[in-house]
């Protein structure tokens, strides 16, 4: 229990998460890469059809197997939190810190969420599925990633009984997940592409590749700080192989597309590159009030600088953590309370500032 | 053309959509269109899986005969699920759903996905040719790893092993 408070207290508290410390592959495009399994218990509903002693059930099932993985020492401690002992604002921050999906900080009973002090590895048990095991790395590193999870799923599987099928694969919830149960997804920043207005160009390219683009925090935010998460919509019929180097071949693609644009504006643009750059750097490190849609707004400007070189002093972690900087929620857990849209807007105008205090760029 | 929202930029993105036979154009610069969510239309992933399913599933439904007064349908035994309640729902009640309704659902993973079968991860319990394939699966990555390494005496081991697995998978899938 108090192991449980602690590393929950260390993760609502933290702007900084292992997945987007700016390591990894092609770090100055991918912000970071996903890799998510479905897994099923067998003859047991499914969490949309289960009632609160079934849902508590699975829980206590995938509790005693991470306590017996932790036992193990194969891989580092996890930590089972009940999501039920969780306030309301400490699952949003979660949900803003990517480590659980929107609907699963919907207060359901039975619901939980493993993980560990690094981040990389998340296990929300009874959102969709019983079980979606999720690693988080920063950069394009799929494969790594990929090696994580399955390194878990293994762990898992030999202490639950997964249903699995012959010739379907891993038996999910909805049909679009079934098979591999694997999606896999990167979060690519594309400001270059977005001042040369091509990005619906390159995405919709993406999409008949038949890839799946969303927003940054899933659908409905699309565009919002020039941030896309490109993921794979195919999880029967092919390997987790093909899944992952379909994936990575187009996601190198569109890490080429958007250097080119950004060499292109260094080269014809310069002068307007480093206005709007530059103003967007004079108003987050000045401004009094700012609303969460400004801050993502001007953070893609001003990491735009800082990974062509324009903006010294300032690594790609540092100026990645603003995205958690900017969120409602983790706004409100900063200051230890809830707030109105003002109140808000006015400290995270101060977290910002405080956040880019030290860095004096050239 | 300029925006019709701000009047200031150019109007660079078309939007056209139609609801319940009520046709809506906008002529939009792309940052009105990000605020209007005209984006979030246009790349909405499960949109479009999520339409195809409704679709198919509305369309298999309509299909099938209408249940006759004293007709009992068919049900999970696990969950007690029907066919008709995973058309509302979407998703199915629980593991067993996929034997039950196998003949309904087979048509439609090959619709959705391209295939039915599943040639990926097995779990270590499953026993027989899935744990064959995935043996198999793994050799091949022995072998890519081996070739790039230019280890080529192990890559030949290896190919032998992989040669073997695959006569033998071939016998018992036949």
């Amino acid at each position: 229990m108090r192991r449980e408070k602690s590393l929950l207290e260390s993760l609502v508290r933290s702007s900084a998460s292992p997945w987007m410390d700016g390591s990894g592959t092609m770090a100055d495009v991918v912000i970071s890469s996903r890799v998510r399994l479905a897994r099923n218990l067998r003859d047991i509903e499914f969490p949309h059809r289960m009632d609160e002693r079934t849902a508590s059930g699975v829980l206590e099932k995938v509790k005693e197997a991470v306590s017996d993985i932790n036992a193990r020492r194969a891989v580092p401690e996890l930590t089972c939190i009940d999501l039920e002992d969780v306030s309301e604002l400490d699952r949003q921050v979660l949900v803003e810190k990517h480590l659980m999906s929107p609907q699963h900080a919907q207060p359901l009973p039975g619901r939980g969420l493993v993980t560990r002090p690094d981040e990389r590895v998340s296990i929300m048990v009874n959102e969709e599925d019983h079980l979606r095991v999720q690693c988080l790395y920063s950069g394009l590193e799929l494969d790594e990633a990929y090696i994580t999870a399955n390194g878990i799923d293994d762990l898992l599987d030999e202490r639950l009984d997964f249903a699995y099928d012959e010739r379907t694969g891993f038996l999910t919830a909805c049909p679009t997940n079934v098979g591999t149960g694997l999606r896999v997804s990167v979060m690519v920043h594309l400001p270059a592409l977005a001042i040369g207005d091509e990005v619906s160009r390159v995405l919709s390219a993406v999409n008949k590749m038949g890839l799946v683009v969303r927003g940054l925090y899933g659908e409905g935010t699309e565009g919002q700080g020039n941030v896309y998460q490109v993921s794979n919509q195919i999880t029967l019929g092919q390997t987790e192989k093909e899944i992952l180097e379909n994936l990575a071949l187009i996601a190198k693609q569109v890490v080429a597309e958007e250097r080119r644009y950004r060499e292109t504006l260094m080269k014809n643009q310069r002068t307007a590159l480093e206005d709007r750059i530059f103003r967007a750097w004079g108003i987050l490190t000045n401004a009094r009030s700012m609303s969460s849609s400004e801050a993502v707004k001007l953070w893609s400007d001003v990491r735009l600088g800082v990974e062509l070189g324009l903006i010294e002093g300032l690594d790609t972690r540092h100026i990645n953590e603003i995205l958690v900087i900017a969120q409602p929620n983790f706004v409100m857990r900063s200051a230890g309370r809830t707030m109105t849209l003002e109140e808000r807007d006015v400290t995270r105008a101060e977290l910002v500032r405080r956040h880019l205090a030290k860095v004096k760029p050239s | 053309m300029t925006c019709e929202e701000c009047g200031k930029n150019p109007a660079t993105v078309h939007f056209e959509q139609v609801v319940n036979g009520k046709r809506t154009v906008m002529n939009l610069c792309s940052e009105c269109a990000q605020k209007k969510g005209v984006f979030s239309v246009l790349f909405q992933p499960t949109f479009s899986i999520n339409n195809l399913l409704s679709a198919l599933l509305g369309s298999q439904m309509k299909s099938l005969p209408a249940s006759s007064a004293g007709e009992e349908e068919k049900r999970c035994r696990i969950c007690g699920m029907s066919y008709r309640d995973f058309a509302r729902a979407g998703r199915l009640g629980c593991s067993r759903c996929y034997e039950t309704f196998e003949d309904r659902l087979d048509p439609l993973l090959r619709r959705i996905h391209g295939s039915g079968r599943h040639i990926g991860k097995a779990p270590a319990k499953a026993g027989g040719a899935a744990k064959a394939r995935r043996e198999l699966e793994e050799l091949r990555r022995q072998l890519a790893a081996a070739v790039a390494e230019e280890a080529y005496e192990r890559a030949a081991e290896l190919r032998d092993k992989i040669k073997a697995l695959e006569a033998k998978l071939g016998r018992e899938e036949e």
